[in-house]
């Protein structure tokens, strides 16, 4: 049980896939025009990661080591093809404000980065916990640059008008730059915050220098020179 | 005809830049782009992957997806089809153009999860492309990928010895510069 709380935790906060690990980039930018997006996103995500680390786990020791990849690829594939069905036939606004993105999920690094480097090692309840817990920290992370994106481009959170009628909304925190800006500013202070603690701060939370097999491409083998 | 292909061709290489305005292919984008030259070599397999993805994903669409009906199955036979592809580009890299493979090393088989890859195969599918105009929307695309991602690269080696303040270091200044250049891509849009 305690391991259980623990992978919830870490993926919540110590290795937050969008603030710390910077995984999963794509629809992190470009579906977060409004708080409510970004949790449908990442709810999906978390959806499909929590059934493919369970499948994964499972088969484990079934697929053969040479073609795991493919093998964790049309397992994922597979449940992203079930969500989307469901969500066109149950959720269709959601459907359509998400539109290509939902197949997108297929190459979402945090699905295949989580079937690789955790369900293919433990067992299936620990791997279930993992996939919600990495699910869930991706889903804060959205709706976090969501509920930015949305108060300061469109005045609204959850569409609930929350700034005065006098406000102008910057238009360009809904458009393509703002994903990026406001990215860029939640990670600075990210950064700032971790400074503060006198804490090491590559991007990676858990860089063992090994980056031939690490997954977080956006270090680019080299990591930040922001150490104290 | 003709002009149909480069409004297709313009409109996705500048108006609808596949990173700066739809965010597809981000990982490599912000990872790949410290030096020109491995950005170039990006690009370039970048280009060449996805110009045959889209070819192969078209072919296979019109032919064996759509007269059996099961074209709800479009993402994993896609992602089955650059996944095979992406392996022969490295076997073919490895045996031919060491040079580039050496500098590529980690990435050429995160091409896999380049989401660019598989986006520009389900959007020619969505869109209704023909082969030929799904090709040509693949080239387009990803030489708006090469353009934008040697633009970063060279502005970060600029920058590579700034004063930057300490918590912008690293990625925050990266996706600063790539805002800006957002920013200026979006003019493009007056193209239309």
């Amino acid at each position: 049980m305690k391991t259980c709380f623990e992978r919830l935790v870490n993926g919540l906060i110590k290795e937050n896939p969008t603030f710390v690990l910077m995984l999963g980039m794509c629809p992190t930018l470009a579906v977060t025009t409004s708080a409510i997006n970004g949790v449908g996103m990442g709810l999906t995500t978390t959806a499909v990661l929590i059934m493919s680390n369970i499948i994964i786990s499972l088969l484990r020791k079934v697929i053969p080591d040479g073609v795991r990849i493919p093998a964790f690829i049309v397992v994922i594939a597979s449940f992203v093809t079930i969500t989307e069905l469901l969500l066109k036939a149950y959720i269709p606004s959601l459907f359509d404000s998400l539109g290509l993105y939902i197949p997108l999920i297929v190459v979402n690094c945090i699905i295949l980065g989580r079937a690789e480097s955790y369900a293919s090692k433990y067992n299936v309840f620990y791997s279930a916990f993992d996939g919600l817990g990495m699910g869930l920290g991706f889903t804060f992370g959205l709706t976090c640059i969501g509920i930015v994106r949305e108060i300061i481009g469109g005045g609204t959170v959850f569409s609930i008008r929350i700034m005065p009628e006098a406000y102008e909304p910057l238009t360009i925190f809904i458009l393509a730059p703002g994903a990026f800006l406001v990215l860029a500013f939640l990670v600075a202070l990210m950064n700032a915050l971790r400074l503060r603690k006198g804490k090491d701060t590559g991007i990676g939370g858990n860089c063992d220098k090994l980056c031939r097999s690490c997954p977080n491409t956006a270090c680019g083998g080299k990591r930040m020179e922001t150490e104290v | 005809m003709i002009g149909k292909l480069i409004i297709i061709a313009v409109g996705s290489a500048f108006i609808n830049n596949v990173v700066l305005s739809q965010f597809l292919g981000i990982c490599p984008f912000l990872g790949v782009s410290k030096k020109i030259n491995t950005a170039a070599g990006m690009g370039g397999a970048v280009v060449f992957v996805i110009t045959l993805a889209s070819a192969v994903a078209g072919v296979i669409y019109k032919y064996l997806l759509v007269p059996f009906d099961i074209t709800y199955l479009q993402t994993i036979v896609f992602i089955l089809v650059i996944a095979a592809l992406v392996q022969f580009v490295e076997m073919f890299l490895k045996k031919k153009m060491k040079g580039l493979y050496k500098a590529l090393g980690v990435y050429l088989p995160l091409i896999t999860t380049n989401c660019a890859v598989l986006g520009v195969a389900l959007t020619n599918v969505q869109k209704d492309y023909s082969i030929l105009e799904g090709v040509v929307n693949g080239f387009a695309t990803a030489v708006g990928f090469l353009i934008a991602i040697v633009i970063l690269a060279g502005l970060r080696e600029k920058m590579e010895y700034n004063d930057i303040p300490k918590p912008f270091r690293g990625m925050p200044t990266v996706l600063l510069t790539a805002c800006l250049l957002a920013i200026a891509f979006f003019g493009f849009s007056g193209l239309k």
